[in-house]
């Protein structure tokens, strides 16, 4: 099953932590925001493989809801 | 001194252009990208463009700064607080370029910017600090007893090498306290390399209490009494007021002549804070720090004493002696308390909430109601600064008055297009245990359930 990370807030991409075909566990930190002089961390929901990562650190105005990272 | 330039954005640059206006200066805005449309580009007389949207690119750039300073013909620089306001090469470079930089002397930014030098200079001239022990290198525990019975428990160990809340534990007695050295010792060899320990002095209820005070740069200092800070999130403050509810006044002025005392000591020049941590049962109190800057909360201190502090810094820094400012003068009265109006989701851990205010009406101001905001209905509150949308100060004769003012001014506060905490302001402001100012930092975790539950 797939499980699509999407940022929880409008913003600026930080550090991105994962690439395409990483293993990661549920509670792994995927990648930081940051948004208003404060770090958003957004964590794996699953066990699984990156399959995709539509972010890159840097990125500014993103929009909340876009899908981040893919795992499956 | 004709013309300012207002390095900084938001509330308080309008904040500063307010001032200015009203001594008859002109004013300079500075905006990235951004900021753009942005309320204080607006209200300025000027405005010229620093560079793109982040603050490392613009905000926080000296070189740009002081250039756009010289560019707009501007003989003065007001930093405001936050980005530029703390950092003493920035007032250098402002001075080197031959303008007044309004705040305090480079040395001065410098030696309370270092904590452990401002800690000492403080002690040098009588305020008491947070008591501790000598330092105990790893397996030397000799007259760790003693030393412990001096301090008084309950009482923390602490790694030399450690910080921020790591390399810390907690003993409540006596006959805890040679077990917890050692492990402590033992874990910070392990984890930092040197398993040095010393003790210091644990506040179970700790209030934030800080002194306004403001010094004319040649040993004279007075104080504008006190502010409650104590209600924080994440180390951010929330709620603000003064005076402090049930701080005794014998209290308020050991503090308060302590305050005044480190001020003159360093020939302190334009307006400072010096922030207490406060027993909130016995009402020791202990030196923190010094900013050396207008603080965010000054409203509520201008709302009591009847004195503009950035008409003060504007005074000074023209030249004037302020010989009209002297302690007997100052006084204050009534009860004043500030809302800081933040763009977050309380419900989400206080997750910041950027995105368009398609909605934003407050209460008119008045004698009791005041609001300093950066933005209006149709702004765009960005993901590249801080959250804070507005500060809503208002003023009773009694704190009780006050509160009224508030809870009804939140009720007809109304923001749509994003989250924000005012109904979680309202919990707090109409919480009993607020209303019978039982405040101290560990409040909104306290009384999470009534607050965010």
């Amino acid at each position: 099953m797939a499980h699509e990370v999407e940022l929880q807030t409008a913003g600026n991409m930080w550090k991105v932590m994962v690439k395409t075909g990483d293993r990661v566990q549920a509670g792994d930190t995927l990648f930081i925001m940051e948004v208003m002089k404060m770090e958003v961390p957004h964590e794996a929901p699953a066990a699984g493989t990156v399959t995709a990562v539509n972010v890159h650190e840097g990125d500014e105005g993103l929009d909340a809801g876009i899908v981040a990272v893919v795992i499956e | 001194m004709k013309k300012i330039l207002i390095a900084n954005r938001g509330e308080i640059a309008c904040r500063i252009v307010h001032a200015a206006k009203a001594l008859g200066l002109e004013t300079v805005a500075v905006y990235s990208d951004a900021d753009e449309h942005a309320r204080h580009v607006s209200l300025a007389d000027s405005a010229l463009r620093i560079g793109p949207s982040k603050a490392s690119e613009s905000y926080l750039v000296i070189e740009t700064m002081v250039a756009a300073a010289i560019a707009s013909g501007a003989d003065a620089v007001h930093p405001g607080y936050g980005f530029l306001a703390e950092n003493a090469g920035f007032a250098r470079r402002v001075a080197d370029a031959g303008l007044i930089f309004i705040g305090p002397t480079p040395p001065q930014i410098e030696a309370m910017g270092d904590k452990e030098r401002a800690r000492r200079l403080a002690s040098a001239v009588g305020l008491p600090v947070v008591p501790g022990s000598a330092r105990f290198a790893a397996g030397e525990l000799d007259g760790l007893s003693a030393a412990a019975s001096d301090i008084g428990y309950p009482l923390l160990v602490k790694a030399s090498a450690g910080g921020g809340g790591i390399g810390m534990r907690l003993v409540e007695e006596p006959a805890q306290l040679l077990k917890v050295a050692e492990a402590t010792q033992t874990m910070a060899a392990r984890s930092f390399g040197d398993g040095t320990i010393f003790l210091e002095r644990f506040v179970p209820k700790a209030r934030h209490v800080e002194i306004q005070i403001f010094g004319f740069g040649d040993g004279r200092a007075v104080h504008f009494f006190e502010r409650d800070c104590s209600v924080q999130r994440r180390f951010q403050k929330v709620i603000e007021e003064s005076p402090a509810p049930g701080l005794p006044a014998t209290v308020r002025a050991r503090m308060a002549a302590a305050a005044v005392a480190l001020a003159r000591s360093q020939q302190y020049r334009g307006a400072g804070t010096i922030e207490f941590i406060v027993d909130a049962v016995s009402f020791e109190f202990f030196f923190l720090e010094m900013n050396t800057r207008i603080q965010v909360e000054h409203p509520v201190t201008e709302a009591v004493t009847g004195h503009d502090l950035v008409v003060l810094q504007l005074r000074l820094a023209a030249g004037d002696s302020l010989a009209d400012i002297t302690q007997d003068v100052l006084a204050a009265r009534g009860h004043a308390i500030e809302c800081r109006i933040y763009a977050e989701n309380p419900a989400k851990m206080f997750l910041p909430s950027p995105g368009k205010l398609n909605t934003f009406v407050m209460p008119p101001p008045s004698v009791h109601v005041r609001i300093d905001t950066g933005v209006r209905e149709g702004d765009i509150i960005t993901a590249y600064y801080d959250p804070l949308i507005a500060k809503l100060i208002c003023w009773g004769e009694t704190r009780g008055a006050a509160l009224e003012t508030l809870d009804t001014a939140l009720a007809a506060t109304r923001i749509e297009g994003i989250w924000t905490n005012v109904e979680f302001l309202r919990r707090v402001v109409t919480h009993p245990a607020f209303v019978a100012g039982d405040v101290f930092t560990g409040f909104i975790e306290a009384h999470k359930q009534a607050l965010i539950g």
